[in-house]
């Protein structure tokens, strides 16, 4: 009977990682969904980027007072994880805090976590402020209803309990305050315990132990269903993330090949095509998330519906409908649907809808200025812009669907070599006017 | 009425059996547009006065399909991108300045892979270089107890992490340079980009050269300066948006010099 809490906890921890594993597979599969780039260029440059960009949230610090708050809740998250290690080991084997044999070095590295605990319960309260009380406008945009509003909240309350829960477990640990080596946060809290029986205050250290690991195992496996992926798939799309001049958009090779035939004088029109040549795509650009990138499908993931995107774009600083995170979360919306489909019917089946028009409007796509400020403000690496590009490649070349106004400057550089209906022989005229 | 320009062009060059040092890629703003015919014009006098050797295409020259790409038509651009490459590889061109931020990126980024090579600078990154080679000199004074801000066009700024060359620039006129909110690395689209120029905008509740133009009057910048055909177009229609047509000027970098050397 002793054993019973050994195996309840197994059981817990075995369950707990499982169905994390199950659900990290659907991620994976459904990344999978998008069609491979070649990402095998720059490798120096990109583990730069994941060391100083991810490891190193160099572009979280951009904005200082929510940069240095997330570094503190990231730092307390890193390094408060070890003890989970020693809460593991004690789970499975039945010991009470294996490590304290340590000594001193035990008394610091609980020090620090407790000093981290609270500095972490304190920023993610202010986190909770910015968004609930300053009410942020950034967090307050049409696409921040429900489920994303929630679910913002939903990981701050997770991180307070859970720092609370460790708080509480060892300040009311006796055998740990009687030590008194580490309890630097824990000792002031167990003194509003001071009048409590031993036997309760076993209780409720048990308790608070128990809830606290059980918590860090639902949060676990929360972040399937939640914004928070970000922890983890940070470091992988930072990896992937644009490491040429954000101004260089990718050249279609299909429409290359096309065109060099084209212009080719010595071509024969009715060749078949060469063994082994590329295929023409199916498609041109993108109407539904299997025309997407992996990347771009990573991108979605790891998204975390911060905004700062948003709050730089000019089209929605002017009011328009786009917003560069609404774009991120419906394309991650959509492969969730995506992936339930499969998961239902084995294969995809057709469900009549798609990332065009049933998630994001052709007005958003057309507001875009391509000025790269989205790019640019994401913490993470993310390119909202190129989704947005291969939408619209998708409308103009497969749909023709271009505003008019666009469809008569197209026309004009076909037909005379410049966006106005202006003769190609008059363009040095300038040389002789006043 | 003045002078006309001597303008040479690559036909000429080719005639003559000669290469001239650089290409200047008037682009279709600087070829069409009122306002950027005179920034063209300003450029063309500096490049004189600094005795380049420089041709144009005249009208061997089109589009290179930025707004075309950039509204989501990879036919026409590469279209356009290889007739252009085709010429400009036919006269062996090897170095090209442009006072467009939009071909100096289509160029520079887009056009290599397609087969088109070559070295390309923007106009205000070719007048720093001609300044530190001494080969053209700018006198201060004229601009003086003006404020001066700067707007990053994109697609030189972020597209291409340039941001220090007009401000060198500038910085010489000893005007006093002052800093919008939002600048350089977060710096604000004016409006034209992804072919945005060419139609409509999407409803809102206000235009984006409005918008940018508050944000360079609230330094109360006498000169809004740029290095951009389309900047210069939103941002001039944005000051009269704005009435401020006598308090706020919008002029290219290259504009400025020229004015400082009364050219």
């Amino acid at each position: 009977m002793q054993y019973i809490p050994n195996i309840l906890f197994l059981i817990a921890l075995v369950a707990g990682i499982g169905f994390f594993t199950i659900n990290i597979r659907k991620v994976i599969r459904n990344i999978k969904l998008g069609h491979k780039v070649d990402a095998s260029d720059h490798t120096g440059e990109r583990w730069g980027n994941v060391f100083r960009i991810a490891l190193g949230q160099s572009k979280m610090v951009v904005r200082p007072i929510s940069g240095l708050l997330h570094i503190i809740v990231y730092l307390g998250f890193i390094i408060i994880n070890i003890e989970v290690l020693e809460i593991i080991i004690d789970g499975i084997f039945g010991t009470h805090r294996i490590f304290s044999s340590l000594g001193g070095f035990y008394g610091f590295l609980i020090g620090s976590f407790e000093i981290l605990a609270l500095l972490v319960f304190v920023s993610v309260t202010i986190f909770w402020l910015r968004r609930n009380a300053l009410k942020l406008q950034r967090f307050w945009k049409p696409e921040m209803k429900g489920w994303p509003k929630n679910d913002g909240n939903i990981i701050l309350y997770f991180e307070m309990v859970l720092m609370g829960l460790f708080l509480l477990m060892n300040a009311t640990d006796i055998p740990f305050q009687e030590m008194n080596n580490g309890n630097i946060v824990s000792k002031y809290i167990a003194g509003w315990f001071s009048n409590t029986p031993e036997a309760t205050l076993h209780i409720i250290e048990r308790s608070a132990w128990w809830l606290h690991i059980l918590g860090i195992l639902v949060f676990l496996n929360y972040l399937y269903f939640s914004k928070h992926l970000h922890i983890m798939l940070a470091f992988p799309n930072v990896y992937f993330g644009k490491v040429v001049p954000k101004g260089k958009f990718k050249n279609l090779e299909s429409v290359t090949n096309e065109v060099k035939m084209m212009m080719d004088p010595n071509a024969d029109p009715f060749a078949a095509p060469a063994e082994g040549a590329a295929e023409a795509p199916a498609k041109f650009g993108a109407s539904d998330v299997m025309d997407l990138s992996r990347i771009q499908l990573l991108n979605a993931y790891t998204c975390t519906e911060c905004g700062r995107c948003t709050d730089e774009c000019p089209a929605n600083n002017t009011g328009k409908k786009l917003s560069p995170r609404k774009i991120m979360m419906d394309t991650r919306d959509r492969l969730e649907e995506i992936g339930k489909n499969i998961d239902k019917n084995g294969e995809f089946k057709p469900d009549g809808k798609q990332l065009l028009d049933d998630y994001i409007t052709r007005e958003e796509l057309w507001a875009c200025t391509t000025c790269n400020a989205c790019v640019e403000a994401c913490p993470v690496s993310i390119d909202p812009l190129s989704i947005i590009m291969d939408m619209r490649q998708y409308l103009v070349m497969e749909q023709s669907a271009a505003p008019t106004e666009l469809n008569v400057a197209m026309t004009n550089i076909e037909n005379n070599g410049a966006p106005w209906p202006y003769n190609q022989m008059d363009r040095l005229n300038w040389k002789d006017e006043n | 009425m003045s002078e006309p320009i001597k303008v040479p062009t690559m036909a000429e060059y080719m005639a003559q059996g000669k290469q001239p040092e650089v290409l200047f890629w008037v682009g279709c703003a600087g070829s069409f547009d009122d306002r950027a015919k005179k920034i063209t014009k300003a450029f063309v006098k500096l490049l004189h006065k600094a005795k380049i050797d420089f041709a144009v295409l005249g009208t061997e020259e089109s589009c290179t399909g930025d707004p075309a790409k950039r509204a989501g038509n990879e036919f026409l651009f590469q279209m356009q991108a290889m007739t252009n490459i085709e010429v400009l590889n036919g006269y062996g061109i090897k170095k090209i300045v442009t006072a467009c931020p939009h071909c100096f990126n289509t160029i520079g980024n887009e056009y290599p892979e397609l087969g088109g090579k070559y070295e390309i600078m923007h106009h205000t990154q070719f007048l720093k270089t001609l300044l530190e080679e001494g080969r053209l000199k700018v006198e201060g004074g004229k601009f003086k107890g003006k404020k001066i801000t700067f707007h990053d066009p994109c697609y030189l700024g972020r597209a291409n992490n340039e941001y220090e060359a007009p401000r060198n620039l500038l910085e010489k006129l000893e005007g006093e340079l002052v800093e919008m909110r939002r600048n350089k690395k977060h710096g604000m689209c004016c409006g034209a980009g992804g072919a945005q120029m060419f139609k409509e905008p999407e409803p809102g509740n206000k235009d984006v050269n409005v918008l940018r133009t508050e944000q360079a009057m609230e330094v109360s910048a006498d000169i809004i300066a740029t290095g951009c055909p389309f900047c210069m177009v939103m941002m001039t229609d944005g000051v009269k948006a704005k009435n401020a047509e006598d308090n706020v000027q919008v002029m290219d970098v290259a504009e400025m010099i020229a004015n400082a050397e009364d050219l």
